[in-house]
C-alpha cells in the first residue's frame, strides 16, 4: 500500500502479533475501519478496511482479517504519538450510522508517526461489528493516560528490539560485574538476586491483588534468570559436567514455564475470546511440541499453558474449544484424537510412519524380539510419556506391525510374526524374514 | 525344538502373543488360523477326541514362557474349529468340546473301508472289537471315541449298510455289515 506511513506489525505463524516488551493487549474489536475523515488532507493515510483492532497497553494494532483482500497486513499506531482523542459525540445521525472514534495523531515533516511530530492528521476508527463502543472509548483514555510506554525507556532491548519479542541472547551477559563459574557461580548470582528481590517477593504476597500487580515483575524477574543461565550455559559448555548441565536444564524449564506476558482473557478478547486464544496457544505449543517429540497430550499442554498464564486461568473446556478452532486457522499445529479417546497436540508435519519406523526397528532387536516391550520402555526409546508411547504402540498394533501379550508380567507389544509364519507347514522356518530372525534370536541364549 | 510327548511343537508355540487373543482383526484372524491347525494336528497325532475347557489341556499352556490361554481364548479358538465343522460342542454350557479331525462322514467311509480289508462284508462285529480289537490295532479307528463312532454308524444304518444291534451284555452292542 503507498503512503502508508504507520509502522508495519510482525505476525506470528498463527497471526497473532508480536507484541514489545511488557506489552499488553487489553481490548479486541473486530470489523473495524481506520482511516481518515479528513477531506481536504495533504497526508496521505491509509485506507484500512475491516480488520481486527487490538488496544494494547502501547499500542492500537490493526490486523486485517484474512478473507478480505482490499487491504492486507498488520499496522500499528504508537499510542506515544497520538496527541488528542475526541470524546465520542452523541447526537441522532450517530445512532444509525457505525459508531465511530476520532483521534489526533502528530507527525514529523517527512510524514512518520512520532510522539513530537509538526503536523497532524486526524484518524478514524469505525466500528461495523458489534463491539462495545464506550467501553472500548474508556479503555483507549485509560492506557493512553498511563503512559505505560514511558515505563520501558531504560530497559534493556526495548530501543533496539521493538517490534520482536526480547528472545535473542546476549543481552544481559554484560551487566553481570562477577564472574560466574560453573553452577556454583550461577547459584550464589541467583541467591544474591533473590535476595534483593526478597522485598518485592513479600510484598507480592501480601495478598492476590499485590500479587496480581506483580505478576509482571515476576515475570520479567523469570525470564532475565533464563537468559542468564542460557549465555551462563553456552560460554562454559566444556566446564560443566552432564550433572550441571542437567540442573541447568532444569533451572530453565521452570523458568521457561512461567512467561505468558500478555494472556488473552475473555475480559480483553470479548467474542474473540476463543479465536484469540487458539492463535496465542498455537504459539505456545511450539516450544512443549519440540520437546516432546512433535506430540504432546492435551492434558500436559493444559497444566503448562496454565501454569505459563500464571492467573488468568482457562477452563478446559476453553483449551478444547480453543484447538477445535485450529482447524479454521494457518496454524502449524493440530488436535488429534486417538481412537481409545485420549487427545493430543501435535504438528501437522507429525507423521505417524515415522514413528513407526522408529518402534520398528526398536522391536526388532534381538533383546526386544525375545521379551517385547512395554509402553514405558518405548517411552524412554522415543523420548515421550508413557501415556503417549501407548497411543503409538497401539495403533502401530492396529496396522499389523506389532501384537500384544498380556500377562501377569504385563502389557507388552512384540513384532507381529503371524503375517510370517506359513499356514501349511508350521513348523517351517523360512531361511530370511522376520520369523526367522525371531527363532534365531529365541534359541541364541538357550 | 519343544516337544509335548511324541508331539512336535512348532517354533512360534514360544512366542507370547500367540497366547493373547488378539484384538486386531487381520492379526486375530491369523492367530485364529494358527491355533485351529495346531490343535487339529495334536488331537489327530495324539488321538485327543474330546478337549474340556475347564481341565488341562497341554497345548493351552506353555510353562517354558508362562504364558496360558485364557478361557475367553480358549473358547474363541474351539468356536472357530466349531464354525469350520471340525469340532463340536458337547453341552450347551461349552465345557467339552468334540474335536473332528475327521468329519463324521469321512469316519464312516472309514468304518467301510475297515469292514471290507478284514472280509466283514456281511460279518458281524461289536463296538469294542472296533476300538480295541485286533483288527483295528494300528488304524485310525484304535480308541475311537464312543459317540464319534455312534455317529458315523447312525449314518450308514441310514444308508442301509449296517444295522446295530443290543448285544448280549447291556453295555456292548454289535453291528451287521451289509455291504
Amino acid at each position: 500500500m503507498s503512503g502508508n506511513f504507520l509502522p508495519p506489525v510482525q505476525l506470528t505463524a498463527s497471526g497473532r502479533p508480536v507484541l514489545q516488551r511488557n506489552e499488553i493487549e487489553c481490548f479486541y474489536l473486530s470489523s473495524v475501519d481506520l482511516i481518515s475523515e479528513d477531506e481536504p488532507t495533504n497526508i496521505p493515510f491509509p485506507n484500512l478496511k475491516s480488520g481486527l483492532l487490538i488496544l494494547t497497553s502501547h499500542r492500537l494494532l490493526w490486523i486485517s482479517d484474512s478473507s478480505s483482500s482490499e487491504s492486507t497486513g498488520a499496522f500499528a499506531v504508537p499510542l506515544a504519538a497520538i496527541s488528542h482523542i475526541f470524546s465520542h459525540k452523541k447526537s441522532i445521525k450517530s445512532m444509525f450510522a457505525s459508531p465511530r472514534i476520532r483521534f489526533q495523531l502528530s507527525l514529523t515533516p517527512d510524514g512518520r508517526v512520532s510522539g513530537h511530530g509538526l503536523r497532524s492528521v486526524v484518524a478514524t476508527i469505525v466500528l461495523r461489528g458489534k463491539g462495545d463502543c464506550d467501553a472500548f472509548l474508556a479503555k483507549f483514555w485509560e492506557n493512553w493516560r498511563a503512559r505505560a510506554w514511558e515505563d520501558d525507556g531504560p530497559a534493556p532491548g526495548s530501543s533496539s528490539n521493538s517490534g520482536s519479542a526480547p528472545a535473542s541472547s546476549g543481552i544481559y551477559s554484560s551487566d553481570g560485574t562477577v564472574r560466574m563459574v560453573g553452577v556454583a557461580g550461577i547459584l550464589r548470582k541467583e541467591q544474591e538476586m533473590w535476595e534483593s528481590t526478597d522485598k518485592s517477593l513479600q510484598d507480592a504476597f501480601q495478598d492476590l491483588n499485590a500479587l496480581m500487580s506483580k505478576a509482571k515483575e515476576m515475570v520479567m524477574l523469570a525470564e532475565k534468570m533464563r537468559q542468564k543461565l542460557l549465555s551462563g550455559s553456552t560460554s562454559q559448555t566444556n566446564a560443566s559436567n552432564d550433572e550441571e548441565m542437567g540442573t541447568k536444564e532444569e533451572m530453565q524449564d521452570w523458568l521457561l514455564s512461567v512467561g505468558i506476558i500478555s494472556p488473552v482473557t475473555k475480559e480483553s478478547a470479548g467474542a474473540m475470546y476463543h479465536q484469540q486464544l487458539s492463535r496465542q496457544l498455537a504459539d505456545f505449543v511450539k516450544v512443549p511440541l519440540e520437546r516432546a517429540g512433535g506430540m504432546v497430550n492435551l492434558i500436559d499442554i493444559y497444566c503448562l499453558f496454565n501454569r505459563a498464564r500464571g492467573t488468568e486461568l482457562i477452563s478446559p473446556d476453553d483449551l478444547l474449544q480453543a484447538c477445535s478452532l485450529w482447524e479454521k486457522f494457518d496454524v502449524p499445529v493440530v488436535l488429534r484424537k486417538f481412537d481409545s479417546g485420549v487427545m493430543v497436540i501435535q504438528n501437522k508435519s507429525h507423521s505417524d510412519e515415522e514413528v513407526f519406523t522408529k518402534i520398528k526397528v526398536l522391536v526388532m532387536k534381538p533383546d526386544t524380539l525375545r521379551a517385547g516391550i512395554s509402553a514405558s520402555d518405548a517411552a524412554r526409546t522415543l523420548g515421550v510419556a508413557p501415556a503417549m508411547a501407548k497411543e503409538h504402540l497401539l495403533s502401530a498394533e492396529s496396522k499389523g506391525l506389532l501384537c500384544r501379550d498380556i500377562s501377569p508380567d504385563g502389557f507388552r507389544f512384540y513384532i507381529n510374526l503371524f503375517t510370517e509364519i506359513d499356514r501349511d507347514d508350521l513348523h517351517l522356518v523360512k531361511d530370511h524374514g522376520i520369523y526367522a530372525t525371531w527363532v534365531r534370536a529365541n534359541h541364541a541364549p538357550q | 525344538m519343544q516337544k509335548l510327548g511324541e508331539f512336535k511343537l512348532p517354533h512360534f508355540f514360544n512366542y507370547p502373543p500367540y497366547f493373547t487373543l488378539q484384538p486386531v482383526r487381520d492379526t486375530r484372524e491369523k492367530q485364529v488360523q494358527l491355533w485351529k491347525d495346531l490343535i487339529l494336528d495334536y488331537c489327530r497325532t495324539q488321538k485327543v477326541f474330546v478337549i474340556g475347557l475347564e481341565e488341562e489341556f497341554p497345548l493351552f499352556s506353555n510353562p517354558v514362557i508362562g504364558r496360558s490361554l485364557t478361557h475367553e481364548a480358549r473358547e474363541a479358538f474351539l468356536s472357530a474349529l466349531v464354525a469350520d465343522g471340525r469340532a463340536e460342542w458337547m453341552d450347551k454350557g461349552h465345557r467339552k468340546c468334540l474335536i473332528l479331525w475327521h468329519r463324521i462322514q469321512e469316519w464312516a467311509e472309514i468304518l467301510v473301508q475297515f469292514a471290507r480289508d478284514n472280509g466283514l462284508e456281511d460279518g458281524v462285529v461289536t463296538m469294542e472289537e472296533i476300538r480295541f480289537g485286533t483288527e483295528s490295532q494300528g488304524t485310525e479307528l484304535q480308541g475311537i471315541d464312543r459317540t464319534i463312532l455312534n455317529r458315523a454308524l447312525k449314518i450308514l444304518e441310514q444308508k442301509g449298510k449296517l444295522v446295530v444291534f443290543k448285544g448280549t451284555s447291556t453295555d456292548d452292542e454289535g453291528v451287521k455289515f451289509s455291504l
